[in-house]
């Protein structure tokens, strides 16, 4: 076999092709370590403002306040305590709404059903998650708040026009698709031999799903658990327009909260200059959002892998 | 022991009646399974005896374990399964109107093909049934229970002290016999067996053949199995299946040295199947 | 054997409760289903409710003299107050004729304006013309602002409800379609708002994260399908990717602000930058349909290639990429699906701004109407809230097409192997 000079030129093209989808390849990689590395130069020009026990620490957070009296190094203002409780208390809403609702679909779904109950209801559960979160957000400002707010005082609550319950009620309606269908296939994959077994002892059928389905899917179910509170966690649109602006530390739903979601969006809109504290806070609170949906999302793959590895 | 499976009547009501008719613990009368438009069984007419082992004999495909699945209304869990004819337990149609599946799965227990423990612990695994139907009031009942089963299961020594281990950390002929015992907890009368031993080693398979033999005392035994040898070795009783129909049943000795039918002859001797 | 008998009289007792249980765990099931299903409904159709009035818009009927002391004075606002002047000649007190002034929009003018100069012969006549009305005249029209509670709690006076009940008796005034809403760019006045300049914008930012992410995600999938060794490296690009689209969508915001925007100096608010942003957000989306498209060509195809001496290159650019095309764009059009509903990453960008004018080219500065829909959402005015609802029918309008879209073409190349 000869390399004659087209021979060459074809393998040259092709020696470029190859390079060219190399390349490509790497813009994914790139782009995180362009992440981690924007987010802690940033993060760490803050730090050197602001000392980081105070930021993750401190139980004030008024950044605004800060600058005014020109105390930059003024030792509570960037206290990033009620953010993380804020964020805490609308996630843990958006997930007592979302669990229960999303997992029990899920069960009928996949145990219940008829096929065409089944075939109608999950594409309509998926039209909830292809929602755009900007309408989840108007809907919850607009509607549910003014809602919550006018049946609270009938029966003789305060609630806030931008209640966490308000914000988190509509997150979670938002989430329930990522854990029904997770769940779902979780369940779904459970050998039909282990349900058998629990049949041919004369269990009903609920008693085979709770005893010996859930609790093997249980893994996989755990981990389309975290990935929605991982979800939850960095949502912004619909915090935005419906939580509030003003650092609260409280656990009560019916009060207004803000998020670090929210404070990000609230630092760097606007005109400032890059430099300035406020902005870099932005980049640090960014940092810590990262860093948590990071864990989680970590956690939840190497769960469900795991899981999949006992039924391969 | 006359024990009705319907649910609102009293079980003195059917005492009499089936003393008299239906000396046999589980028979089929015109039998037809069809799986949606497929006719998988044709009109099978089987008899088994009380307390001995009845082996489900025939080529693959057949239709030994659809009708295996049929004595305890397993198919019923399958879609488009349609079942006529009659079969009857202690006398009683167990597809008549009213018949509670619950109860009838806790007379009549199936042992799988594949080993299939749950993913719990032995103890676990063995005490689910008994749970379920609230068959013991305290703890201690209940351990009495799980011991006895893995006792008669042959079971016991290996695990005794490891109860809380996991039952899918077994090894496969342990796993069986996991099930087994299982199956035992319940007290059932008729225990199912779809192919035992066919996902086992020879030395497991021995062990189990060791205990259907000794448990037969105790529980009507209706096995399907695809070697011969095995419906040899093990069962009085045989029936031969192929292409959906029941073609002979009777003594295992008869059916292995001296058949009527000559399909049976072929099989036995190894021309078809 | 009364174990036996002791049994079944246990399990007899136990099969009422156990049946009730049987039967709450499937009602929570379907009551699961139903909240959910429910809500959707409850959301979409408050939706349309708020917004379906928005396209229709209160004009009202007026004689407009094009006379030459208005156009040299470019006062076109004039010569609509002139024609009030005319309507209602009794109106005289400076406080009423304000509020006369009032009823009309601050935009009508500028339709005059462009009426002359698209018809210069208009100048010296005098014509009926269909004006658009103020946003609480609208309001108004449309039912939601209410006549009924007395005057100091109303946002329309008495003297201009008997205005408005005059041009009603003549049949003056009406509402006519929105065509407004499709055409203009955003605005202070809520009767003058449109949704064309976000349009534009969408349109040019998803141009450019098509253009971006679609040969990215092709040719990485391709690469890691069917070139890539199985080692280390392309494990680390694999887990990468996972944790890409797991990212929150604001964290890309960040790195579009710190990279894009401060290091590359591009033009802030700009369609250009958003389009990169969104680019990497839809790059893992496209990598994993991508990859999946190309794992269903059965190796057949590719063995029959080799077996001919093609090499792999050949093999993968005339054999299996057109094979796996369909299952790629469908995968990349829910991907653009995704990308235009995103808009946390672009207010970190800042295409969050107040545009009117609409955007041309990559570089001028634009904002998205999802984002268009965020800032509307925050306005007072009724008129405006109705505006966002509009603007939101319009955004599920163009998803349902695109996901449609989507579904039709999978039908359309599914093919079995």
């Amino acid at each position: 076999m000869y390399v004659t000079p087209a021979r060459r030129v074809k393998q040259t093209v092709e020696g470029a092709i190859k390079l060219l989808l190399i390349a490509s390849s790497t813009v994914a990689i790139l782009t995180t370590v362009g992440i981690v590395a924007s987010l802690l130069f940033e993060a760490i020009r803050f730090f050197g403002e602001i000392p980081m026990t105070d930021f993750l620490f401190g139980l004030e957070w008024s950044p605004q306040t800060a600058i005014r009296d020109d105390q930059v190094g003024s030792s509570g203002a960037f206290g990033a305590v009620p953010l993380f409780v804020g964020t805490l208390l609308i996630s843990a809403i958006a997930m007592i709404v979302a669990a229960p609702v999303g997992l029990f679909a899920a069960i009928y779904l996949a145990e219940y059903a008829h096929i065409k109950v089944r075939g109608t209801v999950k594409p309509i559960l998926e039209i909830l998650a292809g929602i755009p979160t900007v309408v989840y957000g108007f809907f919850a400002a607009l509607v549910v708040a003014p809602w919550l707010r006018g049946t609270g005082e009938a029966v003789g609550f305060d609630v806030s026009s931008e209640s966490a319950l308000a914000a988190g009620l509509v997150m979670g309606v938002m989430i329930i698709p990522l854990i029904s269908s997770l769940s779902d296939d979780v369940i779904s994959a459970v050998p039909q031999a282990m349900r058998d077994g629990a049949y041919g002892l004369g269990a009903t059928k609920s008693e085979t799903i709770r005893n010996v389905v859930i609790p093997a899917a249980l893994p996989g179910i755990m981990g389309g658990m975290l990935l929605a509170v991982s979800r939850a966690i960095g949502e912004t649109m619909i915090v935005v327009m419906a939580a509030g602006l003003a650092a609260n530390l409280t656990a009560n739903p019916l009060e207004a909260v803000t998020t670090v979601t929210v404070q990000i969006v609230t630092l760097l809109t606007g005109d400032q200059e890059f430099d300035s504290a406020k902005t870099l806070a932005a980049f640090a609170l960014g940092l810590m959002l990262f860093a948590t949906t990071l864990v989680l999302n970590v956690g939840a793959l190497h769960i469900v892998k795991k899981y999949r590895e006992q039924y391969d | 022991m006359e024990l009705s499976l319907h649910t609102n009547l009293p079980s003195s009501a059917y005492v009499e009646d089936n003393l008299v008719s239906s000396p046999h613990k589980v028979t089929a009368q015109g039998v037809d399974v069809y799986y949606g438009d497929k006719q998988a069984l044709k009109n099978i007419n089987l008899d088994v005896p009380s307390n001995m082992v009845t082996a489900l004999i025939g080529p693959s495909g057949c239709g030994k374990s659809t009708f295996l699945r049929c004595l305890n209304r397993m198919n019923d869990v399958v879609d488009g399964c349609r079942i006529t004819g009659q079969i009857k337990l202690d006398g009683e149609d167990i597809y008549a109107r009213g018949v509670d599946v619950v109860h009838l799965r806790a007379r009549v227990g199936m042992v799988f093909q594949k080993p299939n423990p749950f993913p719990k612990s032995i103890y676990d695994n063995v005490a689910y049934g008994p749970r379920i139907h609230g068959l013991a009031d305290s703890r201690a009942e209940l351990d009495d229970i799980v011991l006895t089963s893995l006792e008669k299961a042959g079971l016991i020594a290996e695990v005794r002290d490891r109860l809380e281990a996991p039952g899918t950390g077994l090894s496969g002929g342990q796993q069986q016999r996991l099930c087994i015992a299982r199956a035992i907890a319940v007290e059932p009368e008729v225990i199912l067996m779809d192919e035992p031993c066919s996902a086992l080693d020879p030395i497991a398979t021995a062990k189990i053949e060791e205990l259907i033999d000794e448990l037969k005392q105790n529980y009507t035994i209706i096995m399907v199995t695809h070697s011969m040898q095995q419906a040899a070795r093990v069962s009085q009783k045989t029936a031969f299946f192929h292409l959906g129909e029941l073609v002979e049943q009777g003594d295992t000795s008869d059916i292995f040295t001296n058949p009527s039918d000559e399909r049976t002859q072929a099989y036995v001797t190894g021309r078809i199947g | 054997m009364t174990d036996r008998a002791k049994n079944a009289e246990r399990i007899k007792a136990g099969l009422a409760r156990r049946y009730r249980a049987e039967k709450r765990f499937r009602l929570y099931g379907i009551l699961a289903i139903t909240a959910a299903v429910t809500f959707l409904l409850v959301m979409l159709t408050a939706i349309v409710i708020r917004g379906g009035g928005a396209f229709q818009q209160t004009h009202a009927a007026l004689e407009i003299t094009f006379d030459q002391q208005h156009i040299a004075d470019n006062d076109w606002q004039g010569m609509v107050k002139a024609s009030l002047r005319r309507a209602f000649p009794d109106v005289r007190a400076r406080q009423d004729k304000r509020s006369l002034y009032g009823l009309m929009s601050n935009g009508a003018g500028f339709d005059l304006q462009n009426m002359v100069q698209d018809d210069p012969s208009l100048v010296g006549q005098t014509r009926t013309i269909w004006l658009p009305t103020s946003d609480d005249v609208d309001m108004l029209m449309k039912g939601v602002i209410d006549r009924s509670p007395p005057e100091g709690d109303r946002r329309i006076t008495d003297k201009e409800l008997t205005w408005i009940d005059q041009w009603i008796a003549a049949g003056t005034i009406a509402k006519q379609f929105n065509t407004r809403f499709f055409t203009s760019g955003d605005s202070r006045e809520p009767e003058l708002a449109g949704i064309l300049s976000a349009l534009m914008g969408s349109i040019l930012s998803l141009s450019v994260c098509f253009a971006l992410s679609f040969p990215l995600g092709v040719m990485t999938a391709v690469y890691l399908e069917e070139f890539a060794p199985k080692n280390k490296w392309t494990d680390l690009i694999e887990v990468n990717i996972n944790n890409l689209a797991a990212v929150p969508s604001i964290v890309f915001g960040l790195l579009g602000l710190a990279v894009f925007l401060n290091i590359f100096m591009l033009p802030r608010s700009a369609p250009l930058v958003g389009g990169m942003v969104l680019a990497l957000m839809t790059l893992p989306t496209i990598i994993i349909a991508s990859r999946a498209a190309l794992r269903a060509v059965p190796p057949s195809i590719r063995e029959a290639a080799y077996g001919m001496g093609a090499s792999t290159v050949q093999t993968v650019l005339h054999h299996v990429l057109p094979l796996a095309m369909p299952g790629m764009l469908t995968g990349t059009i829910i991907g653009m699906a995704q990308a235009l509903g995103e808009s946390a990453p672009l207010l970190m960008i800042g295409m969050v701004a107040f545009i009117v004018d609409i955007p041309a080219g990559f570089t001028d500065p634009a904002t998205a109407l999802p984002v268009q829909i965020f800032l509307w959402a925050d306005s007072p005015e009724r008129a405006f809230s109705e505006r966002t609802a509009a603007a939101i029918i319009v955004l599920l309008g163009v998803l349902i097409s695109m996901n449609l879209l989507a579904v039709i073409l999978r039908k359309k190349f599914e093919r079995r192997w």
